[in-house]
């Protein structure tokens, strides 16, 4: 099957490129005073709405609904190719509307409006308990986590289902995919998730009925055996990732589990450099996406550091890679 | 009969200009078509950068060029433009293979220098400095066209003199 071309978008991505945060932007980011410099510095960067005042939420969340409104904007045709970064503000809705309704509060700030189906869609359905009108990847794992919480009462446990449901649509995802960079995204985040849940389930010694109920399949780890490895134990864990690919992550996950997603996003921008140059593939509008979803989480920290009073070089310990 | 023998070697030497023309000028429709559309990408962000992806989208146009010369060539020895002359059937196939060379490296260098320039373009965009340099690379795709219009010039003098 022939590949679409790409070639249009791509010249956009190139220009874009050149405006995204460099590394030393970032450190001048975290140099400033407060939060207000650094707002100020960011629209001297061409971030956020210079028209009005805004909170640190409102410019982040802008920033994001920038990039979706660009990449809707150059892609016209085949848009569904990157629902599998969208896929996960529709699970994120969907806890949000099953919860909300359940505790009858009103989450409405709380949805995010970057996945494929409108939030408002998915409250309705939950709200009515007309499944059927969610798209597939909703539809059944949307009835299963509303009987969860009605019989048990236990979020935690309907966030799991929802959780490995939203991670198993990504490894579905994945494995159809033509594009190499595509499945490596999918594989990488669902590792990556799993890696991430065995460590929480060590340390907080849950069971292993649990654990396995939490783990979704990926290629590259066997999850049979991190789950009975999580039930051990974290030195456990930490032995079986050093037989696998994941092995350079294990001195990250020792550190901390932020010390991990900082290394996850790191390994992606390194995976990217080599897609970069391929001007006619989706290559570089993900590697662009990835990259723009990083400095975004990168300006969060600072942020939200400076705000909190937080030390620079702790901050700065946690900033990824840029892409540039 | 004689007189279809007699008229065949024009019909040669016409549908090797029809091939100089018709190839080499698909390759640079291809080439310059898939440059202008990174060059509408860059220019749709900034528009200032017109007179630089304007040159990277002419390069492919280049071997279209090559073939209408080549063409014009054979149409001019064979007396289908310009003064009436006889061509032989031996001299019509001969002319037909010297217009070979332009028709096909004239195609396939065209579509790969687009992409090339394509590249390129992206690389403008991304580093305006380096402007000089990302133009040598695509230029470099040019020699194997000019290669193969010297050989076709060459053979169609070189024909038109037997």
């Amino acid at each position: 099957m022939p590949q679409n071309d790409y070639t249009y978008a791509v010249a956009r991505v190139r220009f874009k490129e050149t405006q995204l945060l460099s590394d030393s932007d970032l450190y001048q980011l975290l140099s400033q005073r407060d939060v207000d410099t650094c707002i100020r510095f960011l629209h001297d960067k061409g971030w956020g709405d210079n028209s009005k005042i805004e909170t640190v939420d409102e410019l982040l969340k802008g920033e994001d609904n920038k990039t979706w409104k660009f990449i809707d904007e150059i892609i016209q045709e085949d848009k569904e190719i990157l629902d599998f970064f969208k896929i996960p503000s529709d699970f994120h809705n969907l806890k949000v509307a099953i919860k909300s309704i359940t505790r009858d509060i009103d989450a409405e700030d709380m949805f995010l409006y970057s996945g494929t189906v409108d939030p408002k869609l998915i409250y309705d359905c939950v709200n009515k308990r007309e499944y059927e009108r969610l798209p597939e990847h909703l539809y059944s794992i949307a009835d299963e986590a509303m009987k969860t919480i009605l019989q048990t009462s236990d979020g935690q446990l309907c966030d799991i289902v929802i959780d490995k449901a939203c991670l198993n649509s990504i490894s579905e995802i994945g494995k159809n995919a033509d594009n190499e960079i595509i499945k490596l995204y999918c594989e990488l985040f669902v590792a990556s998730a799993d890696i991430k849940i065995a460590a929480r389930c060590a340390k907080t010694k849950k069971d292993i009925s649990f654990i396995n109920r939490s783990l979704a399949p990926c290629d590259t780890l066997n999850i049979d055996r991190l789950a009975s490895c999580a039930s051990f134990g974290f030195d456990s864990i930490i032995e079986y990732l050093s037989q696998t690919e994941y092995k350079s992550a294990v001195s990250a996950i020792e550190t901390s589990l932020s010390a991990f997603e900082k290394w996850c996003d790191d390994y992606l921008i390194d995976i990217l450099a080599s897609q970069k140059w391929e001007p006619f593939t989706i290559g570089p509008i993900i590697a662009y996406i990835i990259a723009r979803n990083n400095e975004i989480k990168a300006v969060r920290m600072i942020l939200f550091g400076k705000i909190n009073a937080l030390d620079d070089d702790i901050i700065k310990k946690r900033l990824r890679k840029m892409y540039v | 009969m004689s007189e279809i023998m007699n008229n065949s070697g024009v019909f040669f030497a016409l549908l090797g200009a029809a091939f100089a023309t018709f190839f080499a000028g698909i390759g640079s429709a291809i080439g310059v078509g898939k440059a202008g559309v990174a060059a509408a990408g860059v220019l749709s962000e900034d528009p200032s950068k017109f007179g630089k992806v304007l040159i990277f989208q002419l390069l492919p146009a280049t071997q279209g060029i090559y073939g209408l010369l080549i063409a014009f060539l054979v149409l001019s020895y064979t007396g289908i433009i310009g003064d009436p002359a006889t061509v032989s059937m031996e001299q019509g196939l001969l002319y037909f293979a010297a217009c070979l060379p332009i028709a096909f490296a004239g195609l396939m260098s065209a579509i790969h220098q687009g992409k090339c320039s394509v590249a390129a373009i992206g690389t403008v965009s991304k580093k305006p400095d380096q402007m000089g340099k990302a133009l040598i690379l695509p230029a470099m795709v040019e020699t194997y066209a000019i290669l193969a219009l010297l050989v076709s010039i060459l053979s169609v003098f070189g024909i038109a003199k037997m």
